[in-house]
């Protein structure tokens, strides 16, 4: 189990405690906890309804052809913009610290 | 004018599937789907990848089971309105509904199945807060007619195949064609990628990558975009046109507006028939909701199997309904 720490849209911040070892991914815990993280596609890095900003330091692994693919159709992508369903919990990711990317219509 | 027993809304896995349990019952139906192309998400968004629970396959790519499907309901001939999005319904005095695309194509049905899945697949909108004022007025997110950028000056954002295609045929059409892309690299096929630097190197386009547009300007009409550079920050563009392609995604539309319950947009359904609210409509798939739902395929067809059974006895109040196995009675289909 570690803690990670969400800020929502409204700058609202959620500490979640997530399990490591139930194969989970930033967008399934979100979900979980009711955040408002659509997911729409489930998480084969299909829909960029995921998007987030990652604020703390880890080392996360580099985001697939996929997962860039995929943020080239969202909005306001930044240096440090991921997609939710990418980044799987693991112990290392203690204090990872993420914000929910505007919602696109 | 279309008339048919079930009226199916979706024509992914789940609406396709139908065609085949009511087939078995002789109801007909037709399918309407807002895709050129019968398979929804399977077709559109993940042909290519693998789905391992659909029972009797361990592992069938998304297309091929949309394909698998194709060929399981031909011999119930269904009817199909593709590239047309249902917009709205009407109950008739004879107890059918009527339902209506936005292409103005009318369908007479007494069941209407909504197997909508995610809802119709729409152009991904960039969240520019004046971009609704812009629209029809400079910015579109579908090219229909690419004369009306004859000798127009046009931004292009995204990075993808479609991007990439309108950038090389609208260099030969438009005064000026300018591609706006947040890196580097691109997703599109490689010839269009070397078209597409071939043509900026020759200086018959313009290229901003690592960039982003953010914003629009213009008094009743566009004229100008903002565009957000990594390194070079913001740089303002005269433009007549800008047209972003960002790829599809899906919203619920005007079924939302169809006086059926909903929560979360989703059709809340009972779980003994999938009838939604209104009698004569059901809602089937990933679309509608239950105590216990699950948004699987497989789900899906359980679901329309079930429903087609209680369509049939909303259609013929009268006949009995005898339950039969297709190993026994084969395939039996419409002449």
């Amino acid at each position: 189990m570690i803690k990670i720490k969400v800020i929502d849209r409204e700058d609202q911040v959620h500490e979640l405690e997530a399990p490591t070892d139930m194969n989970m991914n930033v967008m399934e815990i979100c979900k979980a906890y009711e955040l408002p993280v659509e997911g729409t596609c489930g998480g084969m890095a299909l829909c960029a309804s995921c998007h987030c900003y990652v604020l703390s330091d880890h080392e996360l692994k580099e985001a697939s052809d996929d997962e860039e693919d995929m943020l080239d159709q969202a909005f306001f992508v930044e240096d440090n913009s991921r997609l939710g369903c990418q980044i799987r919990l693991a112990d290392d990711l203690e204090g990872l610290t993420i914000k929910l990317a505007p919602q696109s219509d | 004018m279309i008339e048919t027993d079930i009226l199916i809304i979706g024509a992914g896995p789940c609406g396709l599937f139908t065609v085949f349990e009511a087939g078995l019952l002789k109801l007909r139906c037709h399918l309407i789907d807002a895709l050129p192309q019968p398979g929804g998400q399977l077709t559109e968004i993940y042909p290519k990848k693998p789905i391992y629970d659909i029972p009797g396959y361990p592992s069938v790519l998304a297309g091929e089971l949309v394909d698998n499907l194709m060929e399981q309901i031909k011999p119930f001939d269904p009817g199909f309105t593709l590239g047309e999005r249902a917009e709205s319904i009407e109950k008739m005095e004879d107890g059918r509904f009527k339902l209506i695309t936005n292409r103005g194509t009318v369908h007479l049905a007494p069941v209407i199945a909504i197997a909508g899945g995610l809802g119709c697949f729409e152009p991904r909108k960039p969240p520019i807060s004046n971009i609704a004022d812009f629209e029809d007025k400079g910015v579109e997110y579908i090219i229909k007619d690419p004369e009306i950028y004859r000798d127009k000056t046009v931004v292009i954002a995204g990075g993808g195949d479609s991007a990439l295609d309108w950038t090389i045929f609208l260099a030969d059409v438009a005064k000026e064609v300018t591609l706006v892309h947040r890196r580097t690299s691109f997703r599109g096929a490689l010839d269009s990628v070397e078209k597409v630097i071939e043509l900026h190197e020759s200086k018959k386009i313009n290229l901003i990558t690592e960039a982003q547009v953010i914003g629009l300007n213009g008094n009743g009409k566009l004229n100008q975009v903002q565009i957000k550079h990594k390194t070079e920050g913001e740089i303002s563009k005269t433009t007549d046109h800008f047209i972003p392609l960002f790829g599809l995604s899906p919203k619920l539309g005007p079924i939302g507006k169809w006086g059926l319950n909903l929560t979360k947009n989703a059709i809340d359904v009972n779980t003994f028939d999938y009838a939604t609210n209104v009698e004569g409509i059901y809602a089937i798939g990933d679309i509608n909701n239950y105590p216990g739902k699950l948004k699987l395929i497989l789900c899906g067809f359980h679901e329309a199997t079930l429903m087609c059974q209680s369509a049939f006895k909303l259609i013929y109040p009268d006949k009995k309904l005898s339950f039969k196995y297709t190993t026994v009675t084969g395939v039996d289909g419409f002449e």
